[in-house]
C-alpha cells in the first residue's frame, strides 16, 4: 500500500496535465454556448501539446541548439546534455493545425449566428425543430 | 446530460490516473523516448546539414514531408474560411456614413445611396469611428516597420535561434492585422487586398513543393536537398541548409498571407465594408 | 528545469482554464484564453522549448485572441450558461 501510495505521488505533473485534459473534455461535452465548446476545445488541445512537451524534457540538459564557436566543429555532442527534440517538431505541426482548427470554426460560428440569431445550443435545436 | 458530463470525466480522468503510474519519471534521461531514435538527431545534425538549430533541421530537412502537409492544411483552412464566409446572401448596406472633413459633420445616407469615392472633402468612416484617435494612429504607424524587421530577421535567423518560417510568418500577418486594426479595413484593403493574399498563399505552398519537385528532376529523392548542390554547384552539406531556408521562406509567406486572409474575412464577416 | 516554478505556473494555468470556460461575458472569456495561452507559453520555455513558446506566444496569445475577439464581436457578447 505505501508503495503504490508514493508511486501515484511521485507522477503528481502528469495529474496536473490529466486535470487540464478533463477541463477540456468537460467544456466540450456540457457547456451549451457554442464559444464555450470551441474554447474547451482549444484547452484540450494545448493540454495534449503540454504533455507531449513534458515528455521531452531532460533534468540538467540546455535547450536542443548545439552550441559551437564560428567556423568550428564541437568537440562532442553528448545526448544527455540536450532535450530531446523530437516532440517539439511534432508539437509545432500541432499548435499550427490548432489554430487552422480554430479560425474555421469561428467562420461556421459567425455563419450560424446570422441564420438563427442565437449562439445557444438547445434554442437552435428548438428553432430546428419547430420549422421542420 | 451535466451529469453524464461529469460522471464520463470523472470515470476517464481516473482510468488516466490509474494509467500513468507506468510512465517514467519526469526529466528522465533514460526514458523510452529518449534513447532509441534522438540520440541520431542530437549527434549528428550539425555534421549533416550544419544548422545548430536541431529543430529546424528535423522539421524542415528530416521531416519536410510533414511541414509540407502542415502548409497544406494552413492553406486549406484559408480557403475554407473564404468559402463559409464570403458567398452569403450580398445585401446593399443599409446606410453609410460619411464625415466633411474641414467641419467635422457627419452624414449617415440610408436606402443604399452614396457620395462619389473622389470627394475631397468627405471621406467614409466606420460606424463605430471615434474622433481621439491620433495617438493609436500615430503608435501604430510608427511601430508596423519594425515588427515586419523583426519577423523578416525570425525567418532568416531560425537556424541558429529560435524562430524559422511559421513564427515569422505569424508575426508578419500581425503587422498587417495591427494596421488593419488601428486605421480601419478599407485602408488595410487597399494595401494588401484579398487577392493579392490568396495569390501569396498559394506562391508560398508551390515554393514548397517546387524546391521538392526541384531535387526530384535532379535525380534524388523528393525533398532531398543534396540534389540542389548538383543543381546550383557547392558541397551538399551546405545545399542542404540552403535548402532548409528556401522552404522556410514559401512557408513563411504561406502563414503571412493565410492569417491576413482569415482576419479579413472573419472581422467583416464576409462584407468587407468595415472591420474591427 | 526549475520544478517549483513548474508547479506555480501549472496551477495558474489551471485556474485560467476553469476561469475561461465559467465566466458568462464572452469578451472576458477570449481574454482570459490570451492569458491561458501566454501561460503555457512561459511553462514550456521553462521546460526548455524554446520553439514551441515562441510559436504559441505569437499564435496562441496573439493571432488567436484577435480571432476570438473579433468573432464575440461580429456575434453576441452575453451568455446563457
Amino acid at each position: 500500500m505505501e508503495t503504490l501510495i508514493s508511486t501515484f505521488i511521485s507522477k503528481y505533473n502528469y495529474w496536473g496535465y490529466i486535470i487540464l485534459m478533463m477541463i477540456g473534455l468537460y467544456a466540450m461535452m456540457v457547456k451549451n454556448n457554442l464559444v464555450k465548446k470551441i474554447i474547451g476545445m482549444n484547452i484540450f488541445q494545448t493540454a495534449i501539446i503540454l504533455f507531449y512537451i513534458s515528455i521531452g524534457a531532460k533534468k540538467g540538459a540546455s535547450i536542443p541548439i548545439i552550441t559551437h564557436a564560428f567556423n568550428a566543429a564541437p568537440v562532442s555532442i553528448h545526448p544527455a546534455g540536450y532535450i530531446n527534440p523530437l516532440p517539439h517538431v511534432l508539437m509545432l505541426t500541432a499548435i499550427v493545425v490548432a489554430v487552422a482548427t480554430l479560425g474555421v470554426a469561428l467562420a461556421v460560428i459567425v455563419i450560424i449566428y446570422q441564420r438563427y440569431e442565437t449562439l445557444e445550443l438547445d434554442e437552435i435545436l428548438k428553432i430546428r425543430k419547430e420549422t421542420g | 446530460m451535466k451529469l453524464i458530463g461529469l460522471i464520463s470525466v470523472i470515470l476517464c480522468g481516473g482510468l488516466l490516473f490509474f494509467g500513468v503510474t507506468d510512465f517514467p519519471g519526469w526529466g528522465d534521461p533514460a526514458s523510452p523516448a529518449s534513447t532509441h531514435v534522438s540520440p541520431y538527431y542530437i549527434q549528428n545534425t550539425l555534421a549533416d546539414t550544419s544548422v545548430p538549430n536541431i529543430v529546424t533541421a528535423v522539421l524542415a530537412d528530416y521531416r519536410g514531408y510533414d511541414t509540407l502537409g502542415e502548409t497544406t492544411v494552413i492553406f486549406t483552412a484559408a480557403i475554407a474560411c473564404f468559402f463559409l464566409l464570403r458567398f452569403t446572401r450580398r445585401l446593399e448596406p443599409k446606410e453609410r456614413f460619411y464625415r466633411h472633413v474641414p467641419t467635422g459633420i457627419t452624414l449617415r445616407i440610408s436606402h443604399g445611396g452614396k457620395l462619389p469615392v473622389e470627394s475631397e472633402a468627405f471621406e467614409r468612416i466606420d460606424s463605430l469611428w471615434s474622433p481621439h484617435d491620433v495617438i493609436i494612429k500615430t503608435t501604430c504607424r510608427l511601430v508596423v516597420p519594425f515588427i515586419q524587421l523583426f519577423a523578416l530577421y525570425v525567418i532568416a535567423h531560425g537556424h541558429y535561434s529560435p524562430g524559422g518560417g511559421f513564427q515569422g510568418g505569424v508575426i508578419l500577418g500581425a503587422a498587417m492585422i495591427l494596421y488593419a486594426l488601428s486605421y480601419d479595413l478599407r485602408s488595410a484593403l487597399l494595401r494588401m487586398s484579398e487577392k493579392i493574399g490568396a495569390i501569396f498563399c498559394a506562391t508560398g505552398v508551390f515554393i514548397y513543393a517546387g524546391t521538392g519537385a526541384l531535387c526530384l528532376l535532379s535525380g534524388l529523392n523528393f525533398l532531398d536537398y543534396s540534389a540542389l548542390a548538383t543543381v546550383f554547384g557547392g558541397d551538399p552539406v551546405a545545399a542542404r541548409s540552403h535548402g532548409i531556408f528556401a522552404v522556410e521562406i514559401g512557408v513563411g509567406m504561406t502563414v503571412m498571407a493565410a492569417m491576413i486572409w482569415i482576419y479579413y474575412n472573419l472581422s467583416s464577416a464576409g462584407k468587407h465594408d468595415e472591420g474591427l | 528545469m526549475i520544478w517549483e516554478l513548474d508547479v506555480f505556473i501549472l496551477t495558474l494555468v489551471i485556474i485560467c482554464a476553469v476561469g475561461a470556460i465559467t465566466v458568462r461575458d464572452l469578451l472576458g472569456a477570449a481574454i482570459l484564453f490570451g492569458a491561458y495561452s501566454f501561460m503555457m507559453c512561459l511553462l514550456w520555455a521553462v521546460m526548455g522549448a524554446v520553439d514551441v513558446a515562441f510559436t504559441e506566444a505569437s499564435v496562441g496569445a496573439g493571432v488567436s485572441t484577435v480571432f476570438f475577439v473579433v468573432a464575440v464581436f461580429q456575434t453576441t457578447r452575453e451568455a446563457k450558461d
